[in-house]
């Protein structure tokens, strides 16, 4: 039997939460430092994942099933394909990131880092998850390590409100999708909540068309799909650092790819019916968020739209139901996960330092941490789509999707794009360049080396990926092979 | 017709005898060996709390029936996996609540009260039995009337007073009112038995009207029991004027006791009428979820608001009843296990906290993460349980009872469920925030509550979290007594 390398990914994070719950609240060397051992043991984890993943066989791999309750059809099945596996691999850089840049939380480290860890298993659990009972338990686990965190280590101002709307939204969502999962699990008339089985029952055609809204809407409303985006950039707003990289970087993601995986996968037909609607509401998320972001005043904000504007290019990507909008969303997944986890955490960065994520007075920080505004530089220029970076390489296969079904869309889409790039250089400017006030020349210092590793990583990761696509597409082509092949060979 | 007594009658209602024995053991014990407070205050929650867990485990071994069940005592006693499961159900509840009473002053040095807790269980694990009205009916009595006086067991709080009163007085006229509908059903048909009453009522020579009549006069009953609207009014005083533990109890022990009887009646004697009263408890339901989180929405004592947070629950229970199938009443008893845990470990230690800061505000939980990062958790697992979130109890619980309306194609039913869901999240969690959040109001930091009180938690804990990931025996238990009741 081979080493059960997933379970131990998403019990690796599990165990040391309760260990943290468990140690005195003193000691905090120990507490950073099971923190930063269990994250890092995630991120090698998903990186054996990402080499020893067969890209010849593709489908499921490193599948493992135990009963869990076999009577009402759970059981516990885990397994990843290449959609799923960049995911993975995104979740570990994003863990690993955030436990690095909240080394220094000095109220109640012990809670934070252990909640930090339970929220990272529940997203790890979902990604891995091949039973949708399993799926959502891991959905729902996020609930309390989010809203808590948000509230007792969030932005003082906004926090009590952003949290509530944040878990309330999601709650909804995950409520909604839940009554869908189980129509589809009586409808199927399997009784089982096996992914698997669920994806050759051939469900009947108004069926599908009833119920893929419950389940696909359920779960996009945690990937910020408009009219119910609002919680995003009030929530990640509201968040400490790690949390809004969390939250942005991976939480949307798995929204997105629970909508696909259950939405999608499960009621194909129901996804071609539907996917003209979810179109349009995408291409509103993507031209929206970018203009909503223009006029923010607030750093933070800026960013917290942007990723509703990044998102809504990952569901036309899905809404194609074709093999360049899928790859394009999978690609788009990883690259604006990284992105937007780098943002967050200059953002952070910035503010603890000048006390304020006032567009208007910050100004010259470029002397102060040149680190930060090359990786603010850089991620601007993934989120503009430059050629050379991942938005690039993932952006460009979903306008070649959305183009064959809808060009008008990857016109308006597109148009977006130039926004993003019109904001992004705004904030560049104002907060980067120019005059710097004096009173942050005074007590802004430069970033720690701790940050330096995390904006130098996420920041080569980027790179990479812009001059090196297949080392994602290699992935995820089998796996949006597999979802056409669900669908009818595409259309 | 000749009568002898068979060691399957004996079996059939050894766990009562055992009870009466104990609560008559705690007595004498109480009035002879136990002179000072101090020792009563010390021995009698442990003596009655390990006498209920023998008997249980007797139970378990000599009184587990077999098979399809059977009736005894000429015909008065189901005999069946039904009554079993439920009879575990109080006997725990009543074990854990004579423990957490070990915190409570006014309650742990006197005999009386947890001899008055036995009598109660006793009553419920009739209740849970009852194949005849009559014996039904003396049952619900034998479990209420303990109940009023242990509610209003402070007889110096004006507030316990009024609880017992005001829950005395709702009791009586509701089991009035129920008498008369067994009354009707005893004219109708000429017999008592709820298993020839099936026949009888199926038979359909029934006047137009009165089988209608009939049901919604026992639902009335039945309704006050469960906390229910629009028979919930007597709840939150009930529960903020009684003594914590007893308000726990009530809300779990007795809650489930209804449910067992509702189960009972409804799937056995009323079967032929499954289309009208499904409605009915749909609409039941609807309106104790709807009335039991808005106005829990504006509570700020913790223990009104969990008065109105367990009519709520009553309504999602209700749901698995409306759905009138085997999932159904399977999800009715994981839910009624799950709550169990849950609830008692939310009044629990609202009871610690409430001996300890004098108030049963919720704003005297503020800051106690910091006081005591254990309660800060342990409150955190029973309100999320509540909530039904993962990886707590009630999360699979909710699951069920939900995937049995949509099982029986009750959508709009389970819609409202889930939305109810999201405002009962919107509460419990800001209570929670209250907790991890707001300053604490005085920062002693110690809470050193009695042995006793600290295991029953500790069972409550681990109970939530059991019940919340290992699914498969509560899920076993649960389908032995839907079996029991499913036997046509």
């Amino acid at each position: 039997m081979q080493f059960p390398i997933l379970s131990a990914l998403i019990f690796t994070p599990i165990v040391a939460g309760i260990i943290l719950l468990f140690l005195p609240a003193e000691n905090r060397v120990w507490i950073r430092r099971i923190a930063l051992v269990a994250a890092t043991l995630i991120l090698l984890m998903s990186f054996v994942l990402y080499f020893t993943y067969d890209v010849s066989r593709g489908g499921y791999q490193f599948l493992e099933e135990a009963k869990w309750l076999p009577q009402f059809g759970i059981h516990y099945k885990l397994g990843i394909d290449g959609i799923s596996l960049p995911l993975v691999l995104l979740s570990g850089l994003v863990i690993f990131s955030g436990v690095l840049v909240s080394w220094n939380v000095e109220d109640r480290p012990r809670e934070f880092f252990s909640f930090l860890m339970f929220l990272g298993a529940s997203v790890l659990g979902v990604f891995c998850a091949l039973d949708l009972f399993l799926l959502f338990f891991f959905f729902e686990l996020a609930v309390f390590p989010k809203y808590l965190m948000i509230v007792v280590w969030g932005y003082p101002k906004t926090r009590e409100y952003g949290g509530m709307k944040l878990t309330l939204y999601l709650f909804i969502g995950s409520v909604i999708a839940l009554v869908g999962t189980l129509a589809i699990y009586f409808g199927s008339g399997l009784r089982t909540f096996d992914l698997l089985a669920l994806e050759q029952a051939g469900f009947p055609a108004e069926f599908q068309r009833l119920w893929f809204p419950f389940v696909f809407l359920g779960f996009a409303i945690l990937g910020g799909i408009f009219p119910f985006h609002s919680w995003a950039p009030d929530g990640h707003v509201a968040a400490p650092t790690a949390i809004s990289m969390l939250l942005a970087g991976v939480e949307m993601k798995v929204g997105a790819f629970a909508a696909l995986r259950v939405g999608i996968q499960l009621l194909p037909e129901g996804a071609q019916y539907w996917a003209v609607a979810i179109l349009l509401l995408a291409t509103i998320n993507v031209v929206y968020g970018a203009f909503i972001a223009m006029v923010q005043t607030d750093f933070k904000y800026v960013i917290g739209f942007s990723s509703v504007s990044h998102m809504g290019l990952v569901l036309i990507g899905f809404a194609t139901l074709n093999r360049d909008g899928l790859l394009g969303a999978g690609m788009q997944m990883f690259s604006h996960g990284v992105m937007t986890a780098l943002f967050f955490a200059i953002v952070g960065m910035v503010y603890d330092r000048a006390h304020t994520r006032e567009i208007g007075a910050l100004g010259g920080l470029v002397q102060k941490m040149p680190w930060a505004a090359v990786g603010f530089i850089i991620g601007g220029l993934v989120s503009m789509g430059m050629p050379g970076f991942s938005g690039f390489v993932s952006e460009i296969p979903v306008f070649m999707g959305a183009w064959q079904v809808a060009p008008l869309v990857a016109i308006v889409a597109i148009l977006g794009i130039l926004i993003t790039a019109a904001y992004i250089f705004l904030v560049v400017r104002r907060v980067f360049f120019g005059e710097i006030p004096p009173a942050l020349d005074q007590s802004v210092t430069d970033i720690s080396r701790k940050d330096k590793l995390v904006i130098g990583m996420l920041a080569l990761v980027m790179i990479l990926l812009g001059w090196f696509p297949s080392l994602l597409t290699r992935l995820i082509e089998p796996g949006v092979q597999s979802i056409l092949a669900l669908i009818g060979g595409g259309r | 017709m000749s009568f002898a007594f068979t060691p399957e009658m004996w079996r059939s209602i050894f766990p009562e005898i055992g009870l009466l024995i104990l609560a008559i053991v705690l007595l004498v014990f109480d009035l002879i060996w136990l002179k000072q407070p101090q020792m009563r205050a010390r021995w009698l929650g442990w003596m009655t709390s390990i006498g209920i867990v023998l008997i249980m485990g007797i139970s378990a071994g000599i009184s587990m029936p077999q098979g399809q069940g059977s009736v005894e005592w000429g015909g008065m006693l189901r005999f069946d996996a039904a009554g079993f499961v439920f009879r575990m159900i109080f006997m725990s509840a009543a074990a854990l609540t004579a423990l957490f009473a070990s915190q409570f002053e006014a309650l742990k040095k006197r005999g009386e009260f947890y001899a008055l807790l036995l009598i109660s269980t006793l009553g419920m694990n009739l209740m849970a039995s009852a194949a005849d009205l009559i014996l039904l009916f003396l049952a619900i009595e034998t479990t209420s009337l303990p109940l009023y006086v242990m509610a209003g067991f402070l007889t110096r709080d004006d507030r316990s007073v009024e609880a017992g009163i005001k829950y005395f007085l709702f009791g009586a006229i509701t089991s009035a009112v129920m008498l008369y509908g067994f009354s009707l059903m005893y004219g109708l048909t000429g017999t008592t038995q709820i298993y020839e009453l099936r026949s009888a009522f199926q038979a359909g020579n029934l006047p137009v009207g009165l089988a209608e009549l009939v049901i919604v006069l026992v639902l009335v009953g039945f309704g006050f029991k469960i906390s229910a609207a629009p028979f919930h009014f007597w709840a939150p005083d009930v529960y903020s004027g009684a003594p914590t533990p007893v308000a726990g109890f009530l809300s779990t022990a007795s809650k489930a006791a209804g449910f067992a009887v509702l189960l009972r009646v409804l799937q056995i004697a009323f079967a032929g009428q499954g289309s009208l009263w499904t409605v009915l408890i749909a609409v039941l339901a609807t309106a104790s979820m709807l009335i039991g989180n808005y106005l829990a929405l504006a509570q700020r004592s913790i223990k009104r608001l969990l008065a109105y947070s367990s009519i709520a629950h009553a309504g999602y229970i209700l749901i698995g009843v409306a759905a009138d199938s085997e999932l159904g009443t399977l999800s009715v008893i994981y839910y009624l296990i799950a709550y169990l845990v849950t609830n008692l470990a939310a009044f629990g230690i609202v009871n610690l906290i409430e001996s300890r800061v004098g108030s049963d505000e919720i704003s005297a939980l503020a800051g106690l993460n910091r006081r005591s990062a254990g309660l800060g958790l342990a409150m955190l697992a029973a309100l999320l349980s509540l909530g039904g979130i993962p990886p707590f109890a009630g999360f699979f619980a909710k699951l069920l009872v939900f995937a049995a309306a949509v099982e029986r194609g009750l959508i709009w039913l389970v819609l409202v469920g889930v939305f109810n869901a999201v405002v009962g999240l919107y509460y419990y969690l800001n209570v929670l925030k209250v907790i991890y959040l707001h300053p604490p109001v005085e920062e002693k930091e110690v809470f050193p509550p009695t042995p006793a009180w600290r295991i029953a938690l500790w069972v409550c804990l681990a109970g939530i979290l059991l019940i919340g990931f290992w699914f498969a025996p509560w899920y076993s238990l649960a389908q032995a007594a839907t079996s029991a009741i499913w036997i046509y």
